[in-house]
């Protein structure tokens, strides 16, 4: 089956594009980008309702709001823009024609036609029920069909990944492996089969009971499999922007992998691992035994956690040991100093690696700790951890990732790049603060999901105390300055597709360029890093993290040694 | 040759580690050993472990038990829901309702005594967040989860529910008192 399709070969990148894969790719990005600009309209009615100063919706638009934000933010946007991902490191990494391109836009369609239905049903009214939807607290039937509508549609574009995979292998367009970031793409694509199979069975039965076809579902089975969609489905994310920074740190510096073995390695514990995760949340629950908490939230013994930790490592190591090669060899950081602060691509997936590891690394494994969630579930530094890992990991790289395809795929020249140059930093460092006063204001018990932290009117009212409404005062900030550098993004990313000056495509030809045989490059004796370590700097930075991860883990068991005694 | 490039060896997983990765994986395994451990170490020595100890109930059935506490050991009532203040034996088995959109009844505990508290939902997932104290359980319906709680100061707590349930959630607040 070989329909009629040209390759073009970008003049800037090198990179070859399939003109159906690169429809599909700019098809999906853009509805990407459409969900984000809607969640983060939806993000101004949040934080200005929960700055208690500010208090601005009412109670019903709150929950309504805070519903489809989490929907749009952390299914739609960031699901669409991993088919595109998926798509790219498949037909365009391994220069192959997308399998099956007519069934990849009937995904698509199911997407939007998927994802328009659950906004309807939310703006409606009736299914303000938040993202988990919680039985037995019912939403409109079209709240669940159109979840269920959009994951078939995403686990067709799983399928149409691997068949690309399969494409690439018989027209031989690469030779030996495949490159580490579709490794990478395929550990997101495994792990999203297993969650978008998770929640079809639980949302299946869950739409049944809502038309009236089944009489119940039990409450702690739903939260149990809803998990393993919800959490899961973040994994997926995890094993998306750990590709996507490789893939940076390739682009940005020519770095290559340290070691593959050890990188591949990792994200094979992904795989084994990652999706244990739905204890995290059934940690403070009824029901479930000590022996299951304890062997499922660690990731079967932190198994996960240690590969995470890995990519932590290998990823700045591979950039600072370019850096050396190139000469930037002095001292222990002159590579990180020399580093193209000035190119968004760059510095987005920087600040992405350190925020995620930092503040949504640490804080997730504090929480994910059996005991220690006691002190944290439900809190608002649930939210506070989540919006280090999925916004400034997931969204952050993934945005680092458009400002280098607007030229590349979009052949649009970026406008303003001036401002551009400041995006991640605006967006990641108050998204930086943001998290950081959330997980604050949740140290101090405040809850999350809340519309009035001061209980008005309430003859049992509780007053907290007047930090938690300073924490949550600073949310409110650091949010609208977070949205602020959310919104030039968009502005960038729409202007650039609108307005941008045309670039130049490169020729189409009918038939696709293999990869030319990598040649290893002979050993050549180390003449950079210190003590035998290629990357001394990355070490040290690690070991600051170290030390950070096990003070900060410490000082919540001495706080949790002085609650109420339990058993 | 980079990431997105096939690698160049063709037997890469034969490539040695370079010792910044194999002194960093060493040191990262032995802390997650550490952690995993922790967990484990708390339950046989620390003081503070959430119970596992759960029944199937209906909400019927929970309802009975509770308003039999109530019945025998109401002290007094407060706020003009005439909401029952119940200071039960130490020792015994105490129950709290989360409903819409309260808890019901008030306890009154006593300071280093230890309780048997009956936790169920009689409707939606439901949050009791101890506070100030900080502690978070899960409350979740048909399922009876008793956990046994030690007060180790005393005063006044507000159990805040942090789980969404409906409109009325930011209203839902009930008391625990610490004698």
């Amino acid at each position: 089956m070989s329909t009629a399709t040209t390759y073009r070969t970008c003049p800037r990148s090198g990179l070859q594009f399939e003109s159906q894969a690169e429809k599909l790719m700019l098809a999906n990005a853009v509805a990407a980008v459409v969900f984000l600009l809607i969640g983060g309209i939806l993000a101004i009615g949040i934080v200005l309702t929960r700055w208690p100063a500010v208090h601005w919706l009412e109670a019903d638009t709150f929950y309504q709001v805070l519903t489809a934000h989490g929907i749009d933010m952390l299914i739609f946007w960031i699901i669409f823009f991993e088919i595109a991902v998926l798509y790219f490191c498949s037909s365009t990494l391994l220069r192959c024609r997308l399998a099956t391109p007519k069934i990849a836009w009937l995904a698509f369609a199911l997407m939007v036609i998927g994802s328009v239905m659950n906004n309807v049903a939310v703006y409606q009214g009736g299914s303000s029920v938040m993202m988990t939807s919680y039985v037995p607290m019912m939403a409109a039937p079209s709240f669940y069909l159109g979840l269920i509508l959009f994951a078939v549609g995403a686990l067709i574009g799983c399928f149409v990944f691997l068949g690309t995979l399969v494409v690439a292998k018989r027209d031989k367009t690469y030779q030996g492996s495949v490159p580490l970031v579709t490794f990478g793409a395929i550990t997101a694509c495994i792990i999203a089969v297993f969650t978008i199979v998770s929640g079809a069975i639980i949302l299946v039965p869950t739409f049944l009971l809502s038309v009236g076809l089944i009489d119940a579902v039990d409450p702690l089975i739903y939260r149990t499999i809803w998990w393993a969609f919800g959490h899961s489905s973040q994994q997926i994310n995890v094993a998306a922007h750990i590709s996507i920074w490789y893939a940076v740190a390739a682009i940005a510096f020519g770095a290559k992998p340290m070691s593959e073995r050890v990188s591949r390695g990792a994200f094979l514990l992904y795989i084994l691992f990652l999706q244990l995760a739905s204890a995290h949340h059934m940690l403070a629950d009824p029901g479930m035994s000590t022996e299951w908490k304890v062997v499922n939230t660690s990731y079967f013994m932190y198994f996960a956690v240690l590969a995470s930790m890995i990519h932590g490592l290998t990823i700045p190591g591979a950039m600072e040991v370019a850096q050396r090669q190139k000469g930037y060899n002095k001292g222990l950081f002159e590579w990180l100093r020399k580093a193209p602060w000035g190119n968004p691509t760059f510095s987005g997936v920087f600040i992405s690696i350190i925020g995620f590891g930092f503040l949504g690394g640490i804080s997730g494994v504090m929480m994910g700790t059996e005991q220690l969630n006691m002190i944290i579930h439900n809190t608002i530094y649930v939210p506070g951890h989540f919006h280090a890992t999925v916004v400034i990991g997931t969204t952050l790289s993934f945005m680092a990732l458009t400002y280098f395809l607007i030229p590349v795929l979009f052949k649009r020249e970026m406008i303003n790049p001036g401002l551009a140059k400041w995006q991640p930093y605006l967006f990641g460092l108050s998204m930086y603060f943001f998290c950081l006063v959330m997980m604050g204001a949740g140290t101090l018990g405040v809850s999350r999901r809340h519309w009035d932290m001061a209980f008005a009117g309430n003859a049992l009212a509780y007053e907290w105390p007047g930090a938690a409404y300073l924490m949550m005062g600073l949310v409110g900030i650091a949010g609208i300055a977070a949205i602020a550098g959310g919104a030039i993004y968009i502005y960038i990313t729409v202007g650039s597709l609108l307005w941008g000056k045309r670039l130049e495509s490169g020729a189409a030809n009918k038939e696709p360029t293999p990869i030319p045989l990598q040649i290893p490059s002979s050993v050549a004796v180390q003449s950079y890093g210190s003590m035998g370590f290629a990357a001394p700097g990355t070490f040290v930075l690690a070991m600051v993290f170290l030390v950070s991860f096990v003070l900060y883990y410490f000082i919540n068991w001495k706080y949790l040694s002085t609650l109420w005694g339990l058993s | 040759m980079s990431a997105i490039l096939p690698p160049a060896e063709r037997l890469w997983w034969k490539h040695p580690l370079d010792r910044v990765e194999g002194t960093w994986i060493a040191i990262a395994f032995v802390w997650c050993m550490i952690m995993f451990f922790m967990m484990i170490y708390w339950h046989a020595f620390g003081k503070q472990n959430l119970s596992t100890e759960t029944y199937k109930t209906t909400p019927e059935l929970f309802a009975t038990k509770a308003q039999a506490m109530v019945d025998q050991y109401t002290v007094r009532t407060e706020t003009d829901m005439q909401t029952p203040v119940v200071a039960p034996p130490v020792g015994s088995d105490v129950y709290m309702i989360a409903r819409l959109w309260n808890f019901w009844p008030i306890l009154e505990l006593e300071k280093d005594q230890t309780y048997r508290l009956h936790l169920t939902s009689m409707d939606y997932n439901h949050g009791f967040s101890l506070q100030p104290a900080n502690i978070n359980i899960q409350i979740v319906p048909g399922y009876e989860h008793v956990i046994t709680v030690t007060p180790n100061q005393s005063g006044q707590f507000s159990v805040v529910c942090n789980e969404y349930c409906g409109i009325g959630h930011h209203t839902m607040v009930g008391r625990i008192y610490v004698k």
